[in-house]
């Protein structure tokens, strides 16, 4: 199949080297401490943030840091075909390990001790990188939390089809069965958190593609940063002085 | 863009726009640029010495944020005052919390923190007012003081080695009981020499808890410990006519329908500021209260849009004749 026509157009009328559409929302559940709604394109993510607060299981507390849980689910009605998933299927669960290991590296758990921090993410609609879009979703409800991080987290994804390197795959050109590269990393500090790769790819062309999904992280950094100082401003006059 | 959950008209929509625009223009000149998000670069002069506080970091020299908030300078130090956050409690502060265990020689109490506060049995006033040691016996008559789900107002005391502590050294500490508690973003309220408040005309008291937790109930006479032993003499007395005593008690688990609406009434006004995210202070509740009592606003109807909107625009005018006051 053709992903990228003649005239350098994909299947739904990118450039390689472009996004989807970006959009996001904060604090949308009422009772969740931090929440965002993160959109690209038609991939819809929901996060909500719960803490730090007092840990539910004893057993698991850390004396010297907080504890970063994460559950990550997809909703029945976000795919084309609806299909009845039982709750910890493998995906699912290493999806939830991925996120949680993500965030924690940016979270300055030491702060926090003896507390646990809750992250719940569900997926509304899935058309590709719902991965990237999750841990997106998941920066910016623990930011509106007021959890100290180190630098926030952006992620992209970054494909490799008709030999030319596409940024930000759709969920046609994710199941096209190419390579999918999924990076995260923190813009400020300038180093990745997540690299995943379940394809084999040459080494000269697995650089050009990465350099691309990291471009699109830093994209997607500078629209965060805006969403997040937009807020931060809307709170501020509100409240007064 | 935090919206309002709230069906709008489209004159409504655009009063409250320009309401708002107006909040915004009024502290935009006051202080500019002070907002921060996480991983920005805080600008400090580097010549002079600065000391780091709460909410920052330090990135190849530069001082950077580590969460979304407000700059704040006192001298050389420089915080991160943040928003929505959840509460960080300081000594002193009067806060509203919510029994969730007994433990031995103590209650786990939540207050919105990162933990669950403590409250000795050893730093609470008896309810017979008498100074003695805790003994066994009280140890066992704890749920009669203060059971699971109760309500109570307490004083920080610090931080022990196995968490935050808080004192109930007061009469007027202690169990809240007839009214509502309100859950509202601690950012909001100001943290202020008088947290308790008694609203004479509508017979209520109200707590603004520094941790967010805003108790709005019926008022209750609170006695000294030296009024008390004064009174002694007098209760013992009393005590011998039985029958009196339990009309007496039987009249104080009642409250009268007036005072009931009148909780109803100061609870929406907060709870329509924290829905707006303004500042809740005594004075503010009161003139929302106010306002909506010479609109002629049902209780229900103060949570409606109209009543939002008009609360936007009275804070506008409010905040701007301040200002013009000040100068």
């Amino acid at each position: 199949m053709e992903y990228v026509s003649p005239e350098g157009l994909r299947i739904d009328g990118r450039r390689p080297m472009e996004m989807r559409k970006l959009q996001a929302e904060i604090g949308v559940v009422a009772k969740a401490d931090g929440s965002a709604v993160f959109e690209m394109g038609n991939t819809k993510v929901i996060a909500a943030v719960y803490g730090p607060r007092e840990v539910q299981n004893r057993s698991q507390q850390l004396s010297d840091q907080a504890l970063v849980r994460c559950e990550y689910s997809m909703a029945n009605f976000s795919t084309g075909d609806r299909m009845r998933k039982p709750k910890g299927d493998r995906r699912s669960t290493e999806i939830s390990l991925v996120i949680r290991q993500t965030m924690e590296a940016c979270i300055l758990t030491q702060l926090m001790p003896r507390s646990q921090i809750d992250i719940y993410v569900q997926v509304l609609q899935a058309d590709g990188g719902t991965r990237s879009a999750c841990i997106n979703a998941a920066t910016l409800a623990l930011a509106d939390a007021g959890i100290p991080m180190r630098d926030f987290v952006t992620s992209c994804s970054a494909g490799y089809l008709n030999s030319t390197p596409l940024l930000d795959l759709n969920y046609v050109e994710d199941s096209a069965g190419g390579p999918d590269v999924t990076v995260g990393i923190l813009p400020k500090l300038d180093k990745v958190t997540l690299l995943q790769m379940d394809a084999k790819l040459p080494l000269d062309i697995f650089e050009n593609v990465m350099q691309l999904a990291v471009e699109g992280c830093k994209a997607i950094a500078d629209y965060i940063r805006e969403v997040l100082s937009e807020n931060t401003k809307q709170l501020e006059y509100r409240r007064g002085l | 863009m935090r919206g309002l959950q709230l069906p709008l008209t489209q004159t409504q929509k655009v009063r409250l726009q320009r309401a708002l625009e107006k909040l915004e223009a009024l502290l935009s000149k006051a202080n500019s640029n002070a907002s921060v998000t996480v991983a920005d670069t805080i600008p400090v002069n580097y010549d002079d010495a600065f000391l780091k506080g709460h909410g920052t970091t330090e990135h190849n020299g530069e001082v950077v944020a580590t969460v979304c908030g407000v700059v704040e300078r006192v001298n050389k130090l420089i915080y991160v005052r943040t928003l929505r956050a959840r509460y960080k409690p300081e000594v002193g502060d009067i806060i509203v919390g919510r029994v969730i265990e007994v433990a031995p020689k103590r209650w786990r109490l939540d207050i919105n923190y990162s933990q669950d506060a403590v409250l000795m049995l050893s730093s609470i006033n008896m309810p017979d007012g008498i100074q003695r040691r805790r003994t066994a016996e009280d140890e066992l008559n704890m749920r009669s003081i203060f059971e699971e789900n109760d309500v109570l107002c307490a004083e920080v005391r610090g931080f022990q080695h196995d968490g935050l502590h808080l004192q109930a050294r007061s009469q007027k500490y202690g169990k809240l009981q007839r009214g509502q508690l309100l859950s509202i973003p601690p950012y909001i309220v100001k943290r202020q020499k008088q947290h308790w408040h008694y609203l004479e005309e509508y017979g209520i008291d109200l707590i603004l808890g520094c941790n967010g937790f805003v108790w709005v109930g019926e008022h209750v006479e609170t006695k000294d410990e030296m009024l008390v032993d004064q009174d002694k003499p007098e209760s013992q007395t009393s005590k011998t006519n039985d029958y009196s005593m339990s009309l007496e008690s039987r009249e104080h688990t009642y409250t009268p329908l007036e005072t009931r609406q009148n909780i109803c009434r100061i609870a929406n006004a907060i709870r329509v500021l924290s829905m707006l995210g303004f500042i809740v202070t005594i004075e503010v509740v009161m003139e929302v209260v106010n306002l909506g009592v010479s609109q002629n606003m049902d209780t229900h109807e103060m949570l409606g849009s109209e009543f939002c909107v008009l609360v936007a625009e009275r804070e506008a005018e409010r905040r701007s004749q301040k200002r013009t006051r000040g100068n």
